[in-house]
């Protein structure tokens, strides 16, 4: 049984009370504890189910590494599922529950799956779920889903906030044990500024746990030292509760830093994810130790030995009154030693060496604990907490039980392996040690950065060293380094004097005893999250899998949240005794950032709702939404698509405005049109380029319509130039096309043509740009007064500048309606009240507002195309008809020279035409022409498809663009067009323009 | 033109740890040329009352009469918004005949104010820009990403900076300098 | 994530600030030309594991393009020079040289 003891615990103040929930229950801690600890201290040992078998299981860990323990934190908008027990600090009304069961954690229906083990082995999804076909969707996918996934999604929106935040720094280090401490003193000193950051909410690592002098000092109180001197100096930032979550190409290191999890009604973000720029990194992260694989190693109360004295020293729980301890090295010796000098029962060290411990074996007889030399546990006893252990010999199979231990937990110590994720993420090479039996940096092929050298280095024991003299000198050394990389000269203080480590090897031991029969490989558990076993990890290489990779996704070994910080040198280690191998040469999987899980909110930062993403709005959107527009996306941009009144439907109100700007004057809100001065001697040649026609012979006062392509010849961009003096130009783009036009103007003046003068300048939002459009647009413009708009003064293709109705306003004879039409530009800061001034001035002449989707109907009523309608990047100018835009004259544009390759020159390109439905209907948009036969698809011949389709109000019917091959030479044939059920319809081939052919109504 | 609002006319959060302000209208002027001409210096220091073009990303003056660097062949000239279609005029003919290129965007931005002694973690949640006193300084400026749009942000005095960004995602700007500025999310980093 | 000095403005700029242009030096094929050429301008790129030439552009930041000599197997930068050029300068192939022998890059070695 699990309890809090009467003394000890560093990190609690026994004075508090801090009331929890688990699994609706209430239950009581201390202000300092995990919630791992605090549950320990309530002996509530089973803590969840197994992911595959529903095993029962119990806290395994007290940090990062924790396989079991995950929970569902929080409620509603703050529900988060898989979180860690062992590093979520203990907060009063903190509410958590269980995962992985039904109906209840202690009774679980799914914890049948493990009698049918020998069914459920590696790979038994691949195996069993291929064949019959129709099974799969109703029966295996569903069946899975089902017993799948660990926690439940969250169904409400988060509610909390999240941020980003840049830093730049010298040396950042990670880890604030005894190593990291001695790192940062180290840079510090040299001057470098320098970040340290630790991933829990207490400084010192294991070193304050293990005891140990540092230069005559307890760990302690030399940490309380170290970090008094870091936080003197103006260069060292110190930050708790942020881990070092990924390390990325040249310097880039993300900061996970966890704000308010331990005090959720505290102000502020949740997360800040710190977007680091770091010179060198030291990562002090420490070492793992890892688990021994004997039958029931996964039973409740069966923990790694050092967390088992993490509980004892740092929160005062001991995780048993009778605990076993099981190891294969002295390290193991610490906890037994811990939990007597606790005043707990300690019945047996069980040491799979012949030859013991060294000082700690002799500290261990001398305190009267009994040490089994050569043995190993035969097999956990207990179902949902340990009731005993059952010895044998370490060299053996495991049948000959030698005795039975009874106990209530047992302290398993593999030995350690360093921390070496940060290391290998942009690159860090490993080495084997064999006397550690662990990877371990290879200090020689380090990650490089961007000046090719080294960026990355390794302090304490993640490089290695166990002893804590070793670690302070490596860090020591570590922190020297990376000040000099960074380009300061390190003071010469010799490192901290700490103690000398006196142990005797380790025996690479991985699973217990060294031959097991099957039935106790079957219960041997590595992955203990993703419920691997020993047995599954022979089976794979029996089937063949020799590669670690391989061996990892058919297994899932490694392959769950804790990213198999447990179980990869053991199951590494099972994998290579299968095949005969030594560790090394089978090789380690690919460590991959984050280092732990980070919340999705982190990642995303402040960009949620209003931030989500950045919306364009014109100088008039708030008018639109005022109106109740129904608006649309046109890239960043939202335009109104249609301006509905009372009940009508979207469609009814896009006729509406068709017909009202036809027969009196609509008004539209272009100012999203893109707007670039091109300005310079050489400003006409350098358009000549960039145009398929001629600009260069435009003249002051005039406009033209242009076509742009790119170097492959594809159409790109289209827009009406106006040329405002003999120097300068004003070329209007697409909306959404400014930006875009713009950079590649640059392209080619700044790496192509830099010898042009010409300079250019987007001034885009400079305008609020307002179409006049309709018969009556004329008498709108007069009424508003101050400018000559009549035909003569201002006759079509024509640009003139004044002051209309008191603004200062740029006015351009253009239309793309067909109708007689003025696009007014004036100062965006003016945009809104010329809108308005517009407004009241047509009121009489019945003048109403109109969105995209009239201006795309009326368009098409007269041909024009649209860019991304009738191109779609893989469209010429040609195809659209378009050749009397392009110059003949000109020996070079952009684009000219890709026009001229065969299969663009070809007669057998599909070219546009108009379509109109031989029933009146609206032909689908996308729409495939087809013909008789079958492609090798075995899908239908296709000749042709629909680019524009739309309802015209002005004809009554249904009218069509589309691409068609040999199309205008088959005009007044019949096209059949397949439809999305299935049936198909026919349309007629007709003359794209429909709408006032000859142009008379625009020039007027 | 008594009706010219700029884009969030004067919105302002002063109930952060630093205050965000829109700035309302305030003449800019984009100028291209050869920095290096003589002619052309003057002609922007006259029209922008300095005594010197800014050096590589600094900016010199003021709001009502200063300079930003914005690339080698670029620099933003602000005057008060009530003079900016005199000073172009001013500026156009000063440099007729000459190669440059003068337009005015005053009404194409938007300027905001970020003040407070904590300013500098307002913009460093928010664009990838050493922000640390050793690194940027009064009269120190970047072009850079703020979030997902571009802006240009300079130190105008000691706690305070000035950031300039295009009008139509005016509203984005200040929503997330308010939203980085607020109360409770100091990073205590500087 | 890349930095790259932009060699116009000096800000050491992360890629989010910057856009990348595909090969650098490519030489204009236009009307006139034969389909060879044509297509080499087009499409034929060198794709090296090692030194590669690259154009960026400073996009978020001046604006301007600009040249970048990075491995593409250890992400190392050797240099970033002006867009005004259709050859490499000869002190960052003299550096690339000594840190890379046998180094060859099209027409450059």
């Amino acid at each position: 049984m699990s309890t809090r003891l009467s003394k000890g615990g560093r990190l609690v103040d026994t004075s508090s009370t801090v009331a929890f929930q688990f699994n609706g229950k209430t239950l009581t801690g201390h202000a300092g504890d995990t919630l791992a600890s605090a549950l320990l201290a309530n002996d509530q040992m089973l803590v969840g189910r197994s992911f595959k078998y529903h095993r029962p299981r119990g806290i395994v860990a007290s940090g990062a590494e924790e396989p079991n323990a995950l929970v569902n934190l929080g409620q509603n908008g703050k529900f988060e599922p898989n979180q860690r027990a062992t590093t979520t600090e203990l907060f009063d009304g903190l509410s958590a529950t269980s995962q992985n069961h039904w109906p209840s954690l202690e009774f679980d229906v799914g914890a049948v799956n493990q009698y049918f083990t020998p069914f459920l082995t590696a790979g038994f999804y691949y195996k069993m779920f291929m064949h019959p076909r129709p099974l799969w969707k109703h029966v295996y996918e569903p069946f899975i889903r089902q017993s799948a996934g660990l926690g439940k999604a969250p169904k409400e929106k988060d509610a909390d906030r999240y941020e980003h935040f840049y830093a730049y720094v010298d040396v950042t280090v990670i880890g604030g044990g005894v190593a990291g401490l001695q790192a940062a003193l180290a840079a510090g000193e040299a001057g470098a500024k320098v970040l340290v950051m630790e991933q829990t909410a207490a400084w010192g690592g294991r070193a304050v746990v293990d005891g140990g002098t540092i230069d005559g000092m307890s760990a302690e109180t030399w940490v309380a030292s170290a970090l008094a001197r870091l936080e003197e100096m103006p260069n060292v930032t110190l930050r708790r509760r942020m881990m070092g979550a990924g390390v990325y190409d040249h310097g880039y290191l993300l900061g996970y830093e966890r704000l308010t999890d331990h005090a959720p009604d505290q102000d502020g973000p949740r997360h800040r994810l710190w977007r680091i720029r770091t010179k060198q990194i030291v990562t002090a992260t420490g070492a793992i130790e890892r688990p021994i694989s004997f039958a029931g190693n996964d039973i409740p109360g069966v923990m790694l030995a050092s967390a088992v004295r993490d509980y004892a020293v740092n929160y005062g729980v001991a995780v048993g009154k009778r605990t076993v301890v099981v190891t294969n090295n002295d390290d193991g010796y610490r906890t037994a030693i811990a939990m007597v000098e606790a005043g707990q029962e300690v019945p047996a060290i069980i040491d799979a060496r012949g030859q013991g411990a060294g000082d700690l074996g002799e500290k261990a007889r001398k305190l009267g604990i009994r040490v089994a030399l050569g043995m190993a546990i035969s097999k956990v006893k207990g179902g949902k907490r340990v009731e005993g252990v059952e010895l044998c010999r370490m060299e053996g199979n495991g049948g000959a039980i030698l005795e039975t231990i009874k106990c209530d937990a047992v302290a398993m110590s593999g030995g350690w392996s360093p921390v070496v994720h940060l290391w290998s993420h942009c690159g860090g090479k490993l080495l084997w040690d064999e006397v550690e039996n662990h990877f371990k940096p290879d200090a020689t092929r380090a990650p490089t950065g961007a000046d090719g050298k080294p960026f990355v280095l390794t302090a304490g024991s993640a490089s290695g060293p166990l002893g804590l003299g070793d670690v302070l000198a490596d860090a020591d050394a570590a922190g020297k380094m990376a000040a000099e990389a960074a380009g300061y000269a390190p003071a010469t203080t010799p490192a901290p004097a700490g103690d000398a480590r006196d142990e005797n090897q380790m025996k690479p031991v991985w699973m217990m005893p060294a031959n097991p029969v099957y039935e106790l490989r079957m219960k041997m558990w590595l992955d203990y999250q993703n419920d691997v076993k020993v047995s599954d990890v022979q089976l794979a290489a029996r089937e063949g899998f020799e590669s670690v990779e391989h061996t990892k996704r058919y297994t899932t070994l490694g392959m769950a949240t804790d990213q198999g910080k447990l179980s990869n040198i053991n199951g590494l280690a099972v994998l290579a005794d299968s095949l005969g191998e030594k560790i090394p040469q089978v090789g380690t999987t690919t460590f991959r950032p984050p280092y732990t899980p980070i919340s999705m909110g982190a990642i995303g930062g402040a960009a949620r709702d209003d931030v989500f993403q950045p919306i364009r709005k014109t100088p008039i959107q708030q008018w639109h939404e005022d109106q109740g527009a129904y608006m649309e996306p046109v890239g960043q941009w939202r335009r109104p698509y249609t301006f509905p009144r009372g009940n009508e439907s979207h469609a009814q109100a896009v006729s509406r405005e068709i017909t009202n700007t036809r027969t009196n004057v609509g008004l539209l809100d272009a100012s999203t049109l893109g707007k670039i001065i091109v300005k310079g001697p050489d400003a006409g040649k350098f358009l000549d380029l960039l145009y398929t026609n001629m600009m260069s012979t435009l003249k002051p006062g005039k406009c033209r319509y242009g076509l742009m392509c790119n170097e492959n010849g594809f159409l790109m961009d289209d827009g009406v130039v106006a040329r405002l003096d003999e120097e300068t130009f004003l070329v209007h783009t697409t909306s959404g096309g400014a930006a875009h036009t713009h950079a590649h103007m640059e392209e080619w003046l700044q790496t192509e043509w830099w010898d042009f003068k010409v300079y250019t300048a987007d001034v885009t939002e400079q305008y609020a740009q307002i179409a006049v459009v309709g018969p009556k647009a004329r008498m709108v413009l007069e009424k508003l007064g101050g400018m000559d708009v009549s035909k003569a003064a201002l006759g079509f293709m024509d640009w003139t500048q004044g002051k209309l109705g008191g603004f200062d306003a740029r006015i351009f004879r253009i239309s793309f309606s067909g109708e007689l039409s003025y696009e007014i530009a004036v100062p965006a800061s003016q945009g809104r009240a010329f809108w308005d001034a517009l407004m009241a001035a047509g009121e009489e002449f019945g003048m109403m507002p109109y969105g995209t989707e009239c201006l795309h109907v009326m368009r098409a009523e007269k041909g024009f195309i649209m860019i991304g309608d009738e191109t779609d990047g893989t469209v010429i100018p040609q195809d659209l008809g378009l050749h009397w835009a392009i110059s003949k004259k000109k020996e070079d544009f952009i684009g000219k020279r890709g026009q001229q390759r065969t299969f663009l020159a070809s007669e057998e390109r599909w070219q546009l035409v108009g379509l109109e439905t031989v029933d009146g209907s609206v032909l689908p948009d996308g729409a495939y022409a087809v013909v008789h036969g079958h492609n090798e698809n075995g899908q239908r011949n296709m000749i042709g498809r629909v680019t524009s389709t739309y309802y015209s109000p002005t004809l009554g019917r249904g009218i069509a663009m589309g691409l068609i091959k040999h199309g205008p030479q088959r005009m007044g044939e019949l096209v059949e067009f397949g439809k999305v059920d299935g049936t198909t319809v026919m349309a007629k081939i007709v003359d794209p323009v429909w709408y006032d052919k000859e142009g008379e109504k625009q020039n007027v | 033109m008594s009706e010219a609002i700029s884009a969030l006319a004067g919105a302002n959060n002063p109930n952060g740890f630093a205050a965000v302000a829109e700035l309302g209208l305030h003449g800019m002027i984009t100028v291209r040329g050869d920095q290096a001409d003589a002619g052309f210096a003057k002609a922007v220091c006259t029209v922008a009352g300095v005594e010197a073009l800014p050096e590589v990303r600094k900016c010199v003056g003021t709001l009502e009469g200063g300079v930003a660097w914005m690339s080698p062949d670029e620099l933003m000239v602000f005057v008060p918004y009530s003079l900016v279609v005199e000073k172009l005029e001013e500026l156009n003919a000063a440099l007729d005949g000459s190669h440059f290129l003068a337009v005015n965007v005053s009404d194409a931005r938007a300027v905001f104010g970020i003040t407070g002694p904590k300013a500098r973690e307002v913009i460093a949640k928010l664009a990838p820009v050493d922000l640390s006193p050793e690194a940027f300084g009064v009269g120190d400026l970047r072009r850079t990403r703020l979030a997902q749009i571009a802006a240009a942000f300079w130190m105008n005095s000691e706690d305070s900076f000035r950031l300039v960004c295009f009008r139509s995602v005016a509203e984005y700007a200040y929503n997330l300098l308010a939203m980085s500025a607020s109360a409770g999310s100091e990073v205590d980093y500087f | 994530m890349l930095t790259l000095q932009c060699p116009y403005c000096g800000v050491m700029a992360e890629e989010t600030e910057l856009s990348a242009g595909g090969e650098a030096h490519l030489k204009r094929f236009g009307p006139g030309s034969s389909d060879a050429d044509f297509e080499t301008y087009m499409f034929m790129r060198e794709n090296p594991k090692g030194v590669h030439f690259e154009r960026w552009r400073h996009s978020n930041g001046c604006g301007k393009w600009f040249h970048a000599a990075r491995c593409t197997v250890t992400l190392e930068v050797f240099g970033t020079y002006t867009a005004q050029t259709s050859t490499p300068p000869a002190d960052l192939l003299d550096k690339i040289r000594a840190a890379r022998p046998g180094f060859k890059w099209r027409e450059f070695e």
